[in-house]
């Protein structure tokens, strides 16, 4: 099978445009016949769902939280970013576009992320429309900040809570629909398997999670809208409840799954404190517009962080960085750290954390206050205190966070932070309509491999989100469906449905029998341990072939000897992890294999084998400049399939922030 | 949207409550001056020329009927709220620790309001049902020429019980919880909250709830000691 | 040099050990159990010992229920999902206050510093009739979704919308919108207030979207609607204790209440 991404023709600045306005039409009355089912409540799929009802589909809506408005979305903390220029920087589409392909080390596809790009304004602007509070300057007009990997201020914001504002606002869409009757609202719902008929994608079967019952659903088309895979390394900035399962299925059942290797490691997270810890808490990207990232000159400096003086202090990033610093993009200030603190350089008790330091931005924040207010001799407490004002008012959330969970005051001492695991860019292989190698089977959102290559910059997932769920999928899904205004509903009671449902079955009794002795926890953990330490920040040859074994070992003895409690027909959450964890440990392998095979450092995929004298990441665009999408052949065996990546109109070279 | 339907909405009800509290507490005001009149120390004179002028004109007796009025409503709706209130929570906490969150007398509006009308019965029985209806113990007094209602008189028989004085004492500091989270409530149901105003509004409730129930309660304790006669 | 390295590592990690045992703590847990909605419930004593104050008090139960799984017994089912204050998921009421001791914080971010070795942790659902329990900790919160769906949007379909910058809004009346906007929509309020009131909660959406210019069309009917079918849901009436803002984990003002009282007479007597 050869992957066909289906991009129109034409200008790279004109094939959205064109094509939007070619792709045919279906009448209201038809579209009232037209079922969508979208799994997953995000921004992609509560955008997605919320328009696809306006146009007049009807759609139904499932997610395993309790409400459309917990999606994981509701965590991202910085921004969103839009080409809209209003700081008259110099910002465009093209260097959006430019910004995040040499971001993403020219591993993206170019027409994906340009139409991103071009549809990132009308995002701020539907936004805004609908009630999203974003951080305002005095004149009333929207307020930008910057991001890394950017030279411009192109970030909008609402403090450190913008994905929970816009989660919010596509939520309040979602729900003014849902009031209106044109979107079935299923919450706790999970969605555990989908139906194929004839080749396309006819429904899916998904878990009430309270009564545990399986339901059948049929719809013409299905929306995957199920975020990221992250918490297959167990310790994550995801939710709790982040999961594969969806895609993984799909994957299961036709759908290619592409890049799995390439996950994104944040440089700011709050350090593991010990062994009981269930999840990482991320410190937002924007924190770095006003930290220094420092680590002591002398290893193993047994001084308070205030008490080492500048002179003894490496500013580690801006002396490798000069031209972007702080803001460097994620992966390489991942990287960085991470090779401070092997070096021995690493702070705090672990010895494995970095400072991000405030001191110096709050003075000169107190000084352009006193400013402000005439106060032009200002002492150093009068200083002090003004400047805490301003920090108070970007990141006094994320700050008061740090002190929650760590029990230090970061307004007085330097945060201490590490790199954590964060989001990932690979997924479910589409082509420019957003579809999977499934007909009818959509993919939006992180749940989608196209627009960030190999690393994303900060502030463009809730772009990509809202970008796929309002202004792309709402005309691309009618290339399908102008086609399948004859397909009447097909009973739920087929044959295709029943056996699908009858797997899912046998799957949850198999669990619920084992009666083995270990917690779904354990075996999560440890293969979490396996991800993190030989497919993480760093990979290499032998690492990865370790880990494929040891993921088999550990596969083969949790469904030998998991424990599920409970029974099938009531709420039981050990039972949805144990799904869960069964499918990270089939994605896991896959990520390993798709890591071993990538004989090149890119973005987040860094082989330790494969850089320059320097330790950068060396590319090999002549051996694998495409898009790895991997076909499952069932039993843990993978078929690799290549979309070759042209750049016609961005030209490739090595990634330099220096 | 009818209003029958606004009264029975839930912010309605919290209205009505307002507003029928910010009318009792008016008529606090206008009842604590006429009273206040014993401490002109006149023999009780100017009093009674007052309690004349209180139940004989016309405006007034009017206005009487709409305080009872008044009161019936704020004690129905209170009846009503807390019956929906304890609907919301069928099952009860096994621990509850309330004032980590709150004042106590915010959360017992309903037992000081009932202690209110428990010794507003009370009061009734000593002043009003007498004035009204059946004549006062005290009689008749001439000022000036005039016949009034011994008023000032029946005061002194009243208030010459200690356990009475008690009474309206503890009443008296029942009224001062209730208003101190009455007043400035009052508005915040009515939605009058302003930056500039409310902290003034709720330091005026802070004063008027000591102060009006500290002047009520020198009444009867002034008496009694013999401060005035 | 390399040796160096390990023993260093040897060190913290001696040093790591031993300030565990010093800082663990020992504690006696009292669980509501309930196995589903129409069951009866009831109190179930646990003991749980070597929990580090770094945990975080979900965490504290993670190993409960660890421990519960290993001998065979049914773990205590409760919500919870980011474990990072916002997606408004988790819902204890721990000795008699939700989201436990602390300011402004939720469950999840209620770390076991906040505890004492031999600590007594009486640990309930949210109690509200509109809220029922679905199995022991976790409740059904999806009355808040049906205000939300009565009126808690500004109708805007996609594509609608006019340039940003068209709609100017002063700093201060963003902020103050954004401050309602925070409301994370976990209940604590409800699960707070004596008379399981929903009013700050359904104030701080009405408030949010009354204070910005967008809003404006639809207030009128807005404030109705999400009150009649706050109501009808069955949650309490507002008695201004200001008990859920003193617990709510976002710090929702009371203000919001005084103006969605203030938008309601004026939509419902003009």
């Amino acid at each position: 099978m050869t992957l066909d991404a289906k991009i129109p023709d034409g200008d790279l600045e004109h094939k959205w445009t064109k094509y939007r306005s070619t792709i045919p039409l279906i009448n209201p009355a038809n579209k009232r016949n037209l079922e969508v089912i979208v799994v997953g409540s995000g921004l992609a799929g509560s955008s997605a769902a919320a328009s696809l009802a306006e146009m007049g589909y009807k759609v139904k809506v499932f997610c395993f939280q309790d409400s459309a408005r917990r999606a994981h979305s509701i965590a991202a903390q910085g921004g969103i970013n839009a080409a809209k220029n209003y700081q008259n920087d110099g910002d465009s589409v093209y260097r959006l576009f430019y910004d995040t392909v040499k971001g993403g080390d020219y591993r993206s596809r170019e027409a994906n992320v340009y139409r991103l790009a071009e549809v990132s304004a009308n995002i701020i602007d539907q936004c805004v429309a609908q009630g999203v509070p974003f951080a305002r300057e005095y004149g009333g007009y929207l307020s930008n900040r910057s991001f890394g990997g950017v030279q411009v201020q192109r970030t909008f914001y609402a403090a450190g809570q913008t994905g929970q504002q816009l989660l919010l606002g596509a939520y309040s869409a979602l729900m003014r629909q849902t009031g209106m009757g044109t979107v079935q609202m299923y919450a706790r719902h999970e969605m555990l398997d989908i139906v194929v008929i004839d080749g396309k994608c006819r429904g899916i079967i998904a878990r009430d999670l309270i009564s545990g019952q399986l339901e059948r659903h049929f719809g013409h088309a299905v929306l995957l809208c199920s975020g990221g895979y992250g918490n297959v390394f167990y310790l994550s900035t995801n939710a709790m409840g982040s999961n594969v399962t969806a895609a993984w299925k799909a994957n299961k059942r036709g759908a290619f799954f592409a890049n799995p290797c390439f996950t994104q490691i944040h440089p700011t997270c709050i350090p593991v404190t010990g062994e009981h810890q269930s999840k990482l808490t991320l410190m937002s990207e924007s924190l770095r517009n006003d930290g220094r990232i420092w680590v002591p000159k002398q290893k193993d400096d047994p001084r308070k962080p205030n008490n080492i003086p500048e002179e003894e202090r490496d500013y580690y990033l801006e002396r490798r960085y000069p031209a972007f610093g702080n803001l460097v993009p994620r992966d390489v200030a991942s990287r960085a750290a991470k090779e401070r603190c092997d070096a021995g350089f690493g702070v705090g008790t672990s010895k494995m954390a970095v400072y991000l330091d405030f001191r110096f931005n709050r003075k000169r924040y107190g000084h352009l206050e006193a400013n402000k207010q005439g106060n032009h001799h200002p002492t150093d407490e009068e200083v002090w205190k003004l400047g805490k004002d301003v920090i108070t008012e970007k990141y006094g959330n994320l700050f008061d966070m740090y002190k929650q969970i760590t029990g230090e005051d970061p307004y007085e001492q330097p945060m201490r932070i590490y790199p954590a695991v964060h989001y990932t860019m690979g997924g479910l292989w589409v082509d420019y309509n957003l579809m999977t190698t499934i007909p009818g089977l959509y993919a939006l959102g992180e749940a989608n491999f196209s627009d960030h290559g190999a690393n994303r910059l900060g502030a463009s997932a809730l772009m990509q989100g809202l970008a796929d769920g309002y202004f792309v999928i709402p005309y691309t899904i009618g290339a399908y469906l102008s086609q399948e205004i004859r397909t009447k509903a097909i009973p739920t009671d087929s044959e295709a449905f029943a056996t699908a449902e009858q797997n899912v079955n046998e799957t949850i009794k198999h669990f619920l029998d084992l009666k083995g002795k270990l917690p779904v926890d354990h075996f999560h953990r440890e293969l979490g341990k396996i991800m993190w330490n030989k497919c993480g920040m760093a990979r290499n040859e032998a690492g990865l072939k370790e880990a494929i074994t040891e993921i088999r070992n550990l596969r083969e003895e949790f469904w030998k000897d998991v424990r599920v409690p409970g029974a099938a027909n009531e709420f039981n959450p050990e039972l949805e992890k144990a799904g869960r964890v069964a499918d990270f440990f089939e994605l896991s392998e896959l990520m390993c294999m798709d890591a071993l095979h990538r004989n090149e450092s890119c973005g987040a995929h860094f082989r330790e084998e494969y850089q320059t004298a320097d330790g950068e990441a060396l590319r090999d665009d002549a051996n694998f400049s495409y898009v790895a999408a991997w076909e499952n052949k069932g039993n843990n065996t993978y078929e690799m399939h290549k979309e070759d990546l042209k750049f016609e109109n961005i030209k490739i070279a090595q990634r330099s922030y220096k | 949207m009818s209003l029958k339907k606004i009264f029975n909405s839930s912010t309605g009800r919290k209205a009505a409550m307002g507003l029928t509290g910010l009318f009792l507490i008016s008529f606090l005001v206008v009842h604590c001056a006429v009273n206040a009149l014993i401490f002109l120390n006149d023999g009780g004179d100017t009093f009674n020329r007052g309690a004349h002028f209180m139940s004989s004109n016309p405006v007034i007796r009017t206005l009487e009927i709409v305080l009872f009025l008044g009161v019936i409503w704020h004690i129905v709706q209170a009846l009503v709220i807390t019956r929906t209130n304890q609907k919301a929570r069928p099952v009860a906490y096994a621990v509850v620790n309330a004032n980590a969150s709150s004042k106590w007398y915010s959360r017992w509006m309903g037992l000081l309001g009932t202690l209110i009308l428990m010794f507003l019965i009370i009061h009734l029985k000593h002043f009003w049902i007498g004035s009204r209806f059946t004549g006062l113990q005290s009689g008749m007094i001439l000022i000036d020429g005039r016949e009034y209602e011994n008023m000032f008189g029946e005061l002194k028989l009243v208030f010459s019980k200690g356990i009475v004085v008690i009474i309206y004492c503890l009443a008296m500091v029942s009224l001062a919880y209730h208003l101190l989270q009455g007043f400035q409530s009052s508005f915040h149901s009515l939605g009058l909250k302003h930056k500039k105003y409310t902290p003034v509004v709720e330091t005026a409730g802070v004063w008027f709830s000591i102060l009006v129930p500290l002047i009520f309660a020198l009444m009867p304790v002034s008496i009694y000691f013999g401060w005035i006669s | 040099m390399l040796s160096g390295a390990i023993s260093n590592r040897l060190g913290v990690l001696v040093l790591l050990i031993i300030s565990y045992i010093l800082n663990s703590m020992n504690l006696t847990l009292k669980i509501w159990r309930q196995q589903n909605r129409t069951a009866k419930g009831g109190f179930k004593t646990y003991k749980v010992s070597d929990v580090s104050p770094d945990m975080s008090f979900l965490e504290m139960i993670d190993v409960l229920n660890d421990k519960l799984i290993r001998e065979g017994e049914d773990p205590v089912a409760f919500d919870h999902d980011c474990r990072e204050g916002i997606c408004g998921m988790c819902s204890m009421y721990i000795n008699g206050r939700p989201h436990g001791p602390g300011k402004g914080i939720t469950t999840c971010q209620l770390h076991m510093r906040s505890f004492q070795d031999g600590d007594h942790i009486t640990i309930e659902p949210w109690r509200a009739a509109p809220f029922p329990v679905i199995k022991d900790l976790a409740v059904d919160r999806s009355a808040f979704d049906r205000i939300m769906q009565a009126g808690g949007f500004i109708s805007v379909n996609t594509g609608n919308a006019q340039e940003a910058n068209n709609i100017l809004i002063p700093k201060e009346e963003a902020d103050h919108a954004f401050s309602a906007a925070a409301c994370i929509g976990c209940g604590a309020c409800v699960a707070v207030c004596k008379n399981a009131s929903a009013m700050l909660f359904v104030s701080a959406k009405v408030s949010q979207l009354a204070q910005l210019p967008q809003g404006q069309v639809e207030a009128k009917e807005r404030v109705l609607q999400m009150v009649a079918q706050m109501d009808a849901e069955g949650f309490g009436s507002c008695s201004n204790t200001y008990a859920c803002e003193a617990e709510c984990p976002k710090l929702i003002s009371c203000d919001n209440i005084a103006r969605m009282n203030r938008e309601y007479l004026k939509s419902s007597l003009t």
